[in-house]
């Protein structure tokens, strides 16, 4: 039992226990700080894997950004605890069969081809300099796709969100 | 030292929990919030094969994921504030004007 | 045998002058029409006068072919014309009497307004009957057969808009396809038993054949089956009814083919076929007893009949009889012969008889009529010339070619000779009752008007008190009446049937007992004759001298009376037997039960079914996103389940 192995683990009882209690709280808020707790800890089983890089782009940016921005929405909106309505019972009766098998079946593949082998702790040191070099070599045609994303992201989050025009009569300025 | 399988089987939990929460969930930032569960989860599964086969490649992507998750979360919230604007409300099954 | 590479020519003369007149006749002048009309069925008769001229007579006929048609393996049908003695005496009647009523009709139809269609029909009629006579294969004469057929139909219902034509036209070409369907399976056989259609090529190798003496065999059921067509075509018995009906179309088009030509088709194809029918000598008999039988039936219906057209009708039929009974007995050269003096005599009546309808304003019923001799001396006379050929007194030509009939009738049984003799009789009664009610007596006709009309009023055009009819019409007329008299000359000596013997072969038996049975031929003559003459007597008795008689005598017998003048009911036996469960089964079974329910129904229930299937899935699109979301799910796992059994994780 090494160490490796407890630390997986610890790190992954408490991104499972996250999931849960996402899925099990009422109010958003609550669900929002219990995603944070699971990319938290994400953010140690990437450690554990050597990827250090992206452990600290998690950190900062999955759970310090974008989850950040999760919780001012549900301040801003005002989101009160999930009211429980009758909505469908297809998504119960079909969906969840349906996403279990689905995993159950992966489990399964997976399990039988992966074998033992084991994967060293920081097998692979994830290095910002090497990450940085295949960035900025090999992937730079989807890098710069992917600022223009982001542009096009804020553009259309500025447009989408902003207040209606002013009331003097003119409808369908923004209509979501 | 762990193998590859645990790691994938992690990353399945958690992507099983994001899928249901989809299904589950009636608040519509919740459900937002089950996709990030669900990005999440297949980052990891990035991350042990790009470790389980060294290629740094895999790092790359999930780097690509994550800027991908930020543009939707931002627009995806942006989309919410509109609806609840126009609908007053944030649960999901009362949003159903496009049904036939 | 003369060669002559013009004679596809006469056949496809009237079929440029039905197109020309057919397609550009609208917008032409009436006299544009004629000259047309009578130039291309002139040309096509004196074509057909160049080469009887230059006929020489050999013992092969003269086979022109004029292009490919059916290249089938060993099976070839050619578009071929076939001249020989039998085919040059139809093609001298069909366009001799053709041409003398094309122009009868320039001055019979001149009011109508259809005019340039009528001879459009005209000559596409002509067509269709010379593609007929002259064929030389079964494929090219049945081309003929239906196309005659359909001009007839064409014809009867000129006057389409009136209920009673158009009905008319259907019922002739409706019962002319009961007999084309014979016609048809008798191909058929033909094509299995002989392998090709071509009259030389199916003769050569019906030659050899034994007749079929012991019992029915294959050339008994082509025959049979050939006789059927014979009978819807010519109107035997019991494919008749017809023939009546046809009256309702324009005088000339019951001249032309209700008499002397479309009607002859069936004899004519009879005779064609001799080979086939002598060694099957049950189908022989039966063509004997029909046409016998025919002869007589049909005969005493024409006694009470009052139209002046549909005595002749009746009369067309018995007539027709008389020449399937020759066919029947084997003597097809006699058949012929009455075949083309009846073209003649009957030819004339009837244009006769359009012109007496023209004098009286449109009226066909005989007892509206009478006296008219005085004022239509010319159309008299000439009606009294036919009415002699027909009865058969010498030396008009009817004499002849019935008395050869009765000959050779005697010779093969003397049953038929007998009923043919009663026949006769019959038959120069009702003519001459024909002849005396509308030419003697008083005029018991309305006094017409200006362009006024009567109750009958088909042909309408009467101005004022009867008139005789232009010259346009009476030539016509005069020469008829011309051929009426001399023609039957051609039989004395035999000298009709010797000219005929290279078609006919010497298998006839009146060969045998030419010469041995003279003196019997002549007593037999003599007997026809004055049984003729005593028809004329009887009907000189009841209609002119003591006119009350014949009231009397339909008092007397009036159940039997009654029977004559209905027909003996065979339309309305026909109509309840046929044509009422006919209609009856189509309504019921074939369109309420298969059209509607199978068909509609299974269109129906189709787009039914496709509506309710959407119906059910369109309850997938809720917009409500859960659900949305369940179905991914669900495919997801759809999908990674296919591809983990394909083999992608393997």
């Amino acid at each position: 039992m090494s160490v490796h192995l407890i630390l997986f683990l610890v790190f992954g009882a408490v991104c499972v226990a996250g999931a849960v209690n996402l899925l099990a709280q009422t109010h958003p808020i609550n669900s929002a700080l219990s995603l944070i707790t699971v990319m938290a800890a994400l953010a140690g089983e990437y450690l554990l894997l050597g990827a250090e890089f992206v452990a600290a782009v998690q950190v900062i940016v999955y759970a310090g950004a974008i989850m950040v921005l999760f919780v001012f929405t549900i301040m801003l909106l005002n989101a009160g605890v999930e009211e429980r309505t009758k909505g469908s019972r297809v998504a119960v009766v079909i969906g969840i069969p349906g996403m279990l098998v689905g995993s159950l079946l992966v489990a399964w593949v997976v399990l039988r081809h992966s074998g033992t082998e084991a994967v060293a702790a920081g097998a692979l040191p994830g290095a910002p300099k090497t990450i940085g070099m295949l960035l900025f070599h090999d992937f730079l045609l989807p890098f710069e796709i992917t600022s223009i994303l982001i542009l096009i992201a804020i553009m259309g989050a500025v447009v989408l969100a902003s207040k209606p025009a002013a009331p003097s009569g003119t409808t369908g300025k923004v209509q979501g | 030292m762990v193998p590859l399988s645990y790691y994938l089987v992690l990353s399945g939990i958690l992507f099983a929990c994001g899928v249901t929460g989809f299904l589950i969930k009636r608040n519509i930032i919740a459900i937002f919030m089950s996709i990030e569960l669900m990005l999440n989860g297949v980052n990891l599964s990035f991350v042990a094969f790009a470790a389980h086969w060294h290629a740094l490649a895999g790092q790359v992507f999930v780097f690509f994921v994550m800027v991908v998750a930020a543009a939707e979360a931002a627009v995806g919230l942006a989309i919410i504030i509109s609806v609840y604007r126009t609908r007053e409300t944030l649960n999901v099954d009362q949003v159903n004007l496009l049904k036939l | 045998m003369t060669q002559n590479p013009y004679l596809w020519l006469i056949p496809t003369l009237p079929l440029a002058g039905a197109a020309i007149n057919g397609f550009l006749g609208r917008r032409s002048s009436k006299r544009a029409v004629t000259t047309i009309a009578l130039a291309f069925s002139g040309l096509a008769f004196a074509l057909a006068l160049w080469i009887a001229v230059g006929f020489s007579s050999g013992a092969a006929p003269y086979i022109f072919n004029l292009a490919h048609w059916i290249r089938s393996g060993s099976f070839t049908v050619d578009f071929a014309f076939y001249l020989d003695q039998l085919s040059l005496v139809m093609l001298l009647v069909v366009t001799g009497v053709g041409f003398l009523i094309h122009i009868y009709s320039v001055g019979y139809m001149s009011e109508d307004p259809s005019y340039y269609r009528f001879f459009s029909y005209l000559n596409l009629f002509m067509f269709f009957m010379l593609t007929l006579v002259l064929a030389n294969n079964y494929l090219m004469m049945f081309i003929g057969w239906e196309g005659v057929g359909l001009a007839s139909y064409l014809l009867i219902g000129f006057w389409f808009t009136k209920d009673s034509a158009a009905s008319a036209g259907k019922k002739a070409f409706i019962v002319n396809r009961i007999g084309d369907f014979g016609f048809l399976i008798a191909l058929f056989l033909i094509i299995q038993h002989f392998g090709s259609l071509d009259f030389t090529k199916v003769f050569a190798q019906v030659q050899p054949i034994a007749p079929e003496t012991a019992g029915a065999g294959f050339l008994t059921a082509i025959g049979l089956l050939l006789m059927v067509g014979a009978c819807g075509k010519s109107a035997q018995i019991p494919l008749y009814v017809w023939l009546p009906d046809a009256m309702e179309g324009p005088t000339p088009v019951s001249a032309l083919i209700h008499a002397a030509t479309m009607v002859t088709a069936g004899v004519y194809m009879v005779s064609r076929s001799h080979v086939i029918f002598e060694r099957a000598p049950m189908a022989l008999t039966v063509v004997a007893v029909i046409g016998t039988l025919t002869a007589f039936f049909a005969a005493t219906i024409g006694i009470a009949q009052t139209d002046i057209k549909k005595v002749l009708a009746y009369s067309t039929v018995s007539q027709l009889g008389y020449m399937f009974m020759a066919c029947g007995v084997g003597a097809f050269s006699a058949g012929i012969f009455h075949l083309m003096t009846h073209a003649f005599f009957k030819g004339l009546l009837f244009l006769g008889a359009g012109s007496v309808i023209h004098a009286v304003g449109g009226e066909q019923d005989m007892r509206k009529m009478g006296g008219l001799r005085t004022y239509i001396p010319a159309t008299f006379g000439t009606m009294l010339i036919a009415t002699l050929a027909i009865s058969g007194i010498p030396p008009f030509a009817g004499f002849w070619s019935k008395d050869e009939i009765l000959w050779q009738a005697y010779q093969s049984n003397w049953v038929y000779w007998l009923i043919g003799l009663i026949t006769a009789f019959i038959t120069s009664f009702y003519m001459f009752r024909l002849l005396f009610m509308t030419f003697w007596g008083d005029y018991h006709g309305v006094q017409v008007d200006e362009h006024g009309h009567s109750s009958h009023s088909h042909d309408d055009h009467g101005h004022g008190e009867p008139h005789e009819s232009p010259m346009v019409m009476l030539v016509p007329l005069m020469i008829l009446a011309f051929l009426s008299f001399v023609g039957g000359l051609v039989g004395i000596g035999n000298h009709f049937q010797h000219f005929l013997d290279p078609v006919f072969g010497s298998g006839e038996a009146a060969h045998a007992g030419e010469t041995a049975g003279r003196g019997v031929e002549l007593l037999l003559m003599l007997v026809s004759v004055s049984l003729a003459a005593l028809g004329a007597i009887l009907a000189w008795v009841l209609y002119v001298s003591k006119p009350y008689l014949p009231q009397k005598i339909a008092a007397a017998l009036n159940g039997f009376y009654t029977a004559v003048l209905n027909k003996y009911y065979v339309d309305e036996i026909y109509a309840a037997l046929f044509v009422k469960p006919l209609i009856e089964g189509s309504t019921s079974i074939l369109w309420q039960g298969v059209d509607r329910k199978v068909i509609d129904d299974a269109i129906n229930d189709a787009a039914d079914g496709a509506r309710h299937v959407s119906d059910e899935v369109r309850h997938m699109q809720s917009g409500n996103l859960r659900s949305y979301a369940g179905w991914i799910a669900a495919g997801a796992a759809c999908l990674i389940a296919y591809m983990i059994w394909r083999g992608v994780g393997q």
